[in-house]
C-alpha cells in the first residue's frame, strides 16, 4: 500500500473512532438521565429534509470560516481564542460601511468586505504585537480582545444605530439591495436558499491550503510552529511570523459574519450570532486545520445543531443534548488522532528500520 | 554483611532480549559480572547498551532472559525493586537538583533510611570517608563542579545500599584530569567489593581501568575479554564495529592565505557582570578548519549562535569574505554561504514532524531548487532530497518519511547534506558526530575533510578531543568566553588541551 494511501486510512479511522466513542459517551449521558436514548438519535440521524440541508449548509459556510480563522494561528502554534470578538467587531464596521453605501452595488459589497477584514486583522494584531514585543501570551490578550470587542461595539452602535419605528431592537441601516450578495436555492419553497458567500469561503479554504502547503510564507508558518528553535536556526524572524500568522487569523475572522449579514440580516444589531468564534476552535481541531476537514467538521456541527432543534418537541429531551456530543467530540477526536498518530508513527519506524538494515544482516524471524 | 562466594556473579544477565517495534535492541545478552571487579561494556552507539542497563535497572522489562543478583533470579519492575536489589545507576546526565545542598540531594527519596538529619550527615560522611570520596554534605550543588556532582551521585547510589554500581557514560562530561580520578573512585569501589559496571564508547578509558569488557555489537555480546591487558584498542574497535574502523587524522594541509571569514572583537553581554562571550578575534582561511575546544558552557554555543545572528545583543564585527554580516539577519547570513550543523539537532536542524523533503528546505526557504519565486518547489525539493539521500548514505525508505523515525546518525547525515548544498562558504559544525554511530562519524568526518579540500573555512565545536585534533589545522581553546590559548593540533595531547580548558595550565 502506498504511504499516502495508508496515512489517508488511518486519518478516516481516527475520526470514525472519535465519533463512534462521543456517540457512545453521549449514550451514556442520555441513559443516565433517563431519556429515549433510541429516539433521541433516530431524530437527529434521519436525513435532513430541503429546508433543514439549507440551514446545515449556510450555519457550516459560517463555522467553515471560522474554523479556518482557528486554523490559520494553530499552524503556528497561537491560539486565537479572539476569533468571537474580531468576527463581530469586523461585521459591525462592514455593516456600516455597507450601509453608508458610498460606493454603488458591488463596489460597495467589495470595500465592505475589504473593511471586515481590515478591521478584523487589525483587532487580531494588536494581540499579535503583544506576543511578538512584548511576550504576551495571545490566549490572553485575545480574550480580554473579546470583552473590549463586545463592549466596543455596543458603544458604536448607539452612535450608528437606526432604531426601527415601534421596535426595541438596534441595529445599522440595511445595506442596499444591489450590494447584498444573491442567495440561490437547493430546492423548491421558501428557506432553501444558500449563501452566495458559500463561494468566497470555498475560494477563502483553497487559499488557506495553497498559502500554507506551497508558499515559502506557509512553510516558515509551519517550521515556526512546529520549532520556534529550528525556525530560528534557519532564518526564520519569529516575531514577523507571529504577527503575520495573527494578522492573517484576524483577516479571515474577519469574514466569518459577513455571509449572515450579506444574505439574511442585511443589518448588524443587538441580535447579531455570537460565539461562532468558539465554535471555530472546536471544529479546527476536529478538522486537523485541514481545508477539507475543517469543512467535514463544520457540516457535522452545522447537522447536530439543525438535527436537535425539534427534539424538545418531538421526544422531550433538551436540544442542549448535541452541544455535551460536540463538547466531547473535541475531546475524543484529540485522543483518537493521538493514538492513530503513534501508530503511525510506529509503522513508519519499522519500514525505516528495514532500509537501515544492511543487506549482510541475517533476517530476523519475527515472532 | 554475608560474603557471597566469589564463583557467585553479582549480576549475571542470560539470554536477554527486548524488542521495539521495528529494532531489535537486544538479542540474546550474556554477561556475567563478578564482585570486585570493574566489567566495562562497550558498544557503538545503538548497540543495545543503554536498553541494557534500563532493563538491569528495572525501567523497562525485558521480552526474554532472566537476571539473577547474587545467585538470585530476580524480576525487575521498577527502579525502587533494582535498588531492593542492590543495584544502582549513575545516570550520564546527573539527577540532581542544584539548588539544594549535598545532604538533601542525597536523602531525597530516602528519607526512610536515615532520616533527613544528623544521622544521614554522619552516613555521608562514613561513605565519602571510606571510598575517598571527598563529598561535603552541606554544600551547595550549584557550587560544585561536574567532577564533584557526579561523586555525589555516586554516593546517592551507595547510599540506597547498592552493591553494584552501573554508570552510564560517566568520561562524557569529564575533562581528561577528572577522568583519572573518578577511576581512582572506582578502583576504590572495587576493593570494597563491590561491583562495578562501566558502559562507555571510550576504548581507552575502558582499556585503563577495567577487569573484564564485554563487546556489543547490534543488541548482541559479541565477546567477553576477561584480560584486558592482551587487547588493543584498536581490536576491541573491530569487535565493536565488525568491520576496519575509521580515523580522525588530518590529510596534507590545504590552508591558504585567503581570508573567508573575519570575527573582530565579538562580545556578547551575559545576565550577570561576566560576558558569555569576551572580546573573541578570529580569522578562518579558504581549505582551513578551526577547532575549539573548551568545556561545554564556557561559550561555544553563544559564540556559534553569534556567528549565526541569532544572538541580537552579540557586538563586534563578522566579514565572511567581502560581505560584512555584523547587523544582517540569520538568513541574510545564510544566505550569504555560511552552513549550519547545530549542536542540538533536535531543537535546532530538524522538524522532527515533517517529512526529509520538507527538512530538506528548511534554511533554504529563500533560495533554490526547492523554493522559487515564493513557492516551494516540492517535486525539486524531493529530488534534492534523493539526491542527499545517496551521496551522504541516509539511510531511509524515501523523502517522504519522516525526521523523526530516522536514527540520530542518519538525521545528522541529512543534515550535513543539506547544510553542504548552495555551496557554502563557511561550515559551522558544532559537535558534528555526537550521538551518532561510528560509520555515521567516519561518513561526516570525511565530507568535513572534503569541504576543507574544497575550500570551505570550516568552524568546528567539539567535546570529543580526538576528533577535534583529527580534524583541526588549528586549535583554540575558550574559557569563559575568551580564547586562552591557541595549538597546533599535530604536537598536542588530549591532556594538555584539558589542562588548558579548566584553566590549570593555560598557555601565557
Amino acid at each position: 500500500m502506498s504511504t499516502r494511501l495508508v496515512s489517508f486510512l488511518l486519518g478516516l479511522l481516527a475520526a470514525v473512532l472519535a465519533l463512534v466513542a462521543a456517540f457512545a459517551i453521549t449514550s451514556l449521558v442520555l441513559i443516565i438521565a433517563g431519556d429515549p436514548v433510541g429516539e433521541v438519535w433516530g431524530e437527529i440521524l434521519t436525513f435532513p429534509e430541503q429546508r433543514n440541508l439549507a440551514n446545515i449548509i449556510n450555519n457550516a459556510t459560517v463555522l467553515y470560516l471560522s474554523g479556518l480563522a482557528v486554523a490559520v494561528a494553530f499552524k503556528m502554534n497561537l491560539f486565537n481564542i479572539g476569533v468571537d470578538g474580531q468576527y463581530r467587531i469586523a461585521a459591525f464596521v462592514a455593516a456600516v460601511v455597507a450601509g453608508e453605501a458610498w460606493l454603488p452595488g458591488y463596489l460597495n459589497t467589495a470595500l465592505a468586505i475589504l473593511a471586515a477584514v481590515l478591521v478584523g486583522a487589525a483587532w487580531a494584531g494588536i494581540a499579535g504585537l503583544l506576543r511578538a514585543t512584548r511576550g504576551v501570551s495571545e490566549v490572553i490578550s485575545t480574550i480580554m480582545l473579546n470583552f473590549i470587542s463586545t463592549s466596543v461595539v455596543a458603544y458604536f452602535l448607539r452612535k450608528a444605530a437606526v432604531r426601527e419605528e415601534g421596535s426595541n431592537t438596534l441595529g445599522t441601516r440595511e445595506i442596499p439591495e444591489g450590494s447584498r450578495i444573491p442567495s440561490f436555492s437547493i430546492g423548491d419553497g421558501p428557506g432553501t436558499e444558500i449563501y452566495g458567500f458559500i463561494f468566497i469561503a470555498a475560494a477563502a479554504g483553497f487559499a488557506y491550503w495553497f498559502v500554507l502547503n506551497k508558499t515559502r510564507f506557509g512553510f516558515n508558518l509551519r517550521a515556526t510552529g512546529q520549532s520556534t528553535t529550528a525556525a530560528v536556526a534557519s532564518g526564520i524572524s519569529v516575531k514577523r511570523m507571529t504577527i503575520g500568522a495573527m494578522l492573517i487569523s484576524g483577516g479571515v475572522a474577519g469574514l466569518v459574519g459577513l455571509p449572515i449579514l450579506f444574505g439574511d440580516s442585511y443589518s448588524y444589531g443587538s441580535t447579531f450570532q455570537s460565539g461562532l468564534g468558539f465554535a471555530g476552535i472546536a471544529i479546527a481541531l476536529l478538522g486537523r486545520n485541514h481545508p477539507i476537514g475543517i469543512a467535514l467538521g463544520a457540516l457535522l456541527f452545522a447537522f447536530l445543531d439543525e438535527q436537535s432543534n425539534p427534539l424538545q418537541i418531538l421526544v422531550g429531551v433538551s436540544p442542549d443534548i448535541v452541544a455535551i456530543t460536540q463538547g466531547v467530540i473535541v475531546l475524543t477526536v484529540v485522543i483518537s488522532y493521538e493514538l492513530v498518530r503513534r501508530f503511525g508513527v510506529r509503522l513508519e519506524q519499522q519500514q525505516v528500520a528495514k532500509a537501515d538494515r544492511p543487506v549482510d544482516e541475517p533476517k530476523e524471524v519475527t515472532a | 554483611m554475608s560474603n557471597p562466594v566469589p564463583e557467585v556473579p553479582a549480576v549475571r544477565l542470560q539470554g536477554i532480549g527486548k524488542r521495539f517495534p521495528g529494532v531489535i535492541a537486544n538479542d540474546n545478552i550474556n554477561i556475567d559480572v563478578m564482585r570486585g571487579t570493574i566489567h566495562a561494556i562497550v558498544g557503538e552507539n545503538g548497540a543495545g547498551k543503554s536498553t541494557l542497563m534500563k532493563i538491569l535497572y528495572g525501567v523497562q522489562r525485558p521480552d526474554s532472559g532472566t537476571i539473577e543478583v547474587d545467585g538470585t533470579q530476580v524480576s525487575m519492575g521498577s527502579p525502587a525493586d533494582a535498588i531492593k536489589a542492590g543495584v544502582g545507576m549513575v545516570f550520564q546526565h546527573f539527577q540532581l537538583a542544584d539548588n539544594l545542598t549535598v545532604l538533601e540531594n542525597v536523602v531525597l527519596g530516602a528519607e526512610k533510611l536515615h532520616g533527613i538529619g544528623g544521622r544521614a550527615r554522619q552516613r555521608i560522611v562514613e561513605i565519602s570517608d571510606s571510598y575517598s570520596l571527598g563529598v561535603e554534605p552541606d554544600e551547595l550543588v550549584e557550587d560544585l563542579g561536574v567532577g564533584a556532582r557526579q561523586r555525589v551521585e555516586i554516593l546517592k547510589v551507595l547510599y540506597r545500599g547498592a552493591r553494584t554500581i552501573i554508570l552510564d557514560e560517566p568520561t562524557a562530561v569529564l575533562v581528561p584530569q577528572e577522568v583519572d580520578e573518578l577511576f581512582g573512585n572506582l578502583r576504590g569501589l572495587k576493593d570494597e567489593g563491590l561491583a562495578v559496571i562501566f558502559i562507555s564508547h571510550k576504548l581507552d578509558e575502558v582499556l585503563s581501568v577495567a577487569d573484564e569488557i564485554t563487546v556489543i555489537r547490534r543488541g548482541t555480546t559479541v565477546t567477553t575479554v576477561t584480560d584486558p591487558s592482551s587487547v588493543t584498542a584498536r581490536d576491541l574497535a573491530e569487535l565493536m564495529v565488525g568491520s576496519e574502523l575509521p580515523q580522525a587524522s588530518s590529510e596534507a594541509s590545504t590552508v591558504t592565505d585567503e581570508v573567508l571569514l573575519s570575527v573582530q572583537s565579538l562580545s556578547l553581554p551575559g545576565s550577570g557582570a561576566r560576558p558569555l562571550l569576551d572580546d573573541l578575534s578570529f580569522d578562518i582561511h579558504r581549505g582551513e578548519i578551526l577547532g575549539i575546544a573548551g568545556v561545554e558552557g564556557n561559550g561555544q554555543a553563544e559564540l556559534v549562535e553569534a556567528i549565526m545572528g541569532m544572538r541580537e545583543r552579540a557586538t563586534g564585527t563578522i566579514r565572511l569574505i567581502d560581505t560584512d554580516l555584523s547587523s544582517a539577519s540569520t538568513r541574510q547570513r545564510r544566505e550569504s554561504g555560511i552552513g549550519y550543523i547545530p549542536e542540538d539537532r533536535h531543537r535546532h536542524g530538524l522538524l522532527l514532524d515533517s517529512p526529509l523533503w520538507e527538512n530538506r528546505v528548511l534554511g533554504h526557504q529563500g533560495r533554490p531548487p526547492s523554493v522559487k519565486r515564493g513557492i516551494v518547489d516540492k517535486r525539486a525539493a524531493r529530488q534534492d532530497t534523493l539526491r542527499i539521500i545517496d551521496e551522504y548514505d541516509v539511510r531511509t525508505p524515501g523523502p517522504g518519511v519522516l525526521a523523526r523515525a530516522l536514527s540520530g546518525g542518519n538525521q545528522q547525515k541529512l543534515i550535513v547534506g543539506r547544510e553542504m548544498s548552495g555551496d557554502p562558504i563557511l561550515l559551522i559544525a558544532a559537535h558534528p558526530t555526537r550521538g551518532v554511530d561510528v560509520g555515521a562519524q567516519a561518513a561526516i568526518w570525511n565530507h568535513i575533510k572534503t569541504a576543507r579540500r574544497e575550500g570551505l573555512a570550516v568552524l568546528l565545536i567539539s567535546a570529543d578531543l580526538d576528533e577535534l585534533i583529527g580534524l583541526s589545522d588549528r586549535i583554540e581553546v575558550i574559557l569563559r568566553g575568551r580564547f586562552v590559548g591557541s595549538f597546533d593540533p599535530s604536537d598536542v595531547t588530549p591532556q594538555q588541551l584539558g589542562s588548558a580548558m579548566t584553566g590549570a595550565g593555560a598557555t601565557a
